[in-house]
């Protein structure tokens, strides 16, 4: 559970792009969550409402769009997705499969006013 | 409305601080291992054995992770190795600023080795970068065969898995077999260590190994 500690740094990346651009108030926050981290996102979503009270984020909305976890073979080519599919050895070639995507842990953009 | 393209990471400032303690640690010629692991699966212990092996060889400090106590740091200064103790109240891992404010307390000059036991956590300390060399995790292989399918993110992350705790096998009905097929699954390149803290059964496998990573300290 350290959603808490992750909404922290969130919000901490919203205030100093706020306040750069010179906005006011916070409308949305789009997030990118991979599923192949430890972040789920009902707890994230959680921490962030209680966070967010008195920022200037207070009333943002924040979308948070999960990215399943995507393997590729590199030796016979075929792609992998989902996080059942959490085995890194390919199931037809016996190669070993790399991480393409479901690690990201990102603000996408920032709606201000 | 205005909309600004952040496409920043979450936890850039955790790694541009891991970023800082990697630069210091290649300064003083420090060779650090994260430890991680479940509560109870044998970090301490391992640390212990793995400090009697190599402390001829090597200068050596621990830095140590938990939630409340200095038990972990009293047991390890108990072999004469400068340790520190970090409590984090509540928080479930260590974290690059936490790991850098500790330094403080070392001596760096003159270390050969950091062995840094994060919080006792399958989870969460996956994410955080420390800026160490090598990652460690510790498994008791009495918690069941399946663990590697169910916490994939910190087995695929590791560099090392050990299995500790294998004079319980016959109590137990684990597989080391299947475990073993597990953590390749989830992690095929991880260098996998079955060991007994108490008996000492494999542990030289794992000393011999660590001592080869590290040569050229």
């Amino acid at each position: 559970m350290h959603e808490v500690g992750i909404a922290q740094s969130i919000l901490e990346i919203v205030e100093k792009e706020v306040k750069k651009n010179g906005a006011s108030k916070v409308n949305k926050v789009k997030l990118i969550v991979g599923e192949f981290t430890g972040v789920v996102k009902e707890a994230l979503e959680f921490a962030l409402d209680i966070i967010k009270k008195n920022s200037l984020a207070e009333n943002a909305e924040f979308l948070i769009e999960t990215v399943n976890l995507k393997t590729f073979c590199q030796n016979c080519d075929k792609t992998f997705v989902g996080k059942e599919e959490a085995h890194f050895l390919c199931p037809d070639c016996n190669g070993i499969l790399g991480i393409v995507e479901g690690k990201e842990l990102k603000i996408d953009f920032i709606d201000v006013e | 409305m205005h909309i600004i393209d952040v496409n920043s990471q979450i936890l850039q400032e955790n790694t541009r601080l891991a970023e800082e303690n990697k630069k210091l640690f290649n300064k003083y010629g420090l060779h650090v291992t994260n430890f991680m692991s479940a509560p109870g699966a044998g970090k301490t212990t391992l640390l212990e054995e793995t400090i009697k092996k190599i402390s001829g060889n090597y200068k050596i400090s621990v830095i140590e992770g938990d939630l409340q106590t200095s038990i972990d740091s009293d047991r390890i200064k108990a072999l004469n190795i400068p340790s520190y103790q970090i409590t984090t109240g509540t928080v479930c891992h260590l974290d690059a600023r936490m790991v850098h404010n500790a330094l403080h307390n070392f001596h760096l000059e003159g270390n050969d080795l950091l062995f840094i036991e994060n919080v006792g956590n399958l989870v969460c300390p996956a994410d955080f970068e420390l800026g160490e060399n090598l990652k460690v995790m510790v498994f008791s292989v009495v918690e069941g065969a399946e663990k590697p399918k169910k916490y994939p993110v910190m087995f695929h992350k590791v560099d090392v898995v050990i299995l500790n705790k294998i004079d319980l096998i016959p109590y137990s009905g684990v597989s080391l077999e299947e475990l073993i097929n597990n953590v390749r699954e989830v992690n095929p390149e991880a260098k996998i260590f079955p060991v007994s803290c108490k008996t000492g059964e494999g542990i030289d496998d794992w000393i011999s190994w660590f001592s080869q990573n590290i040569k050229g300290k």
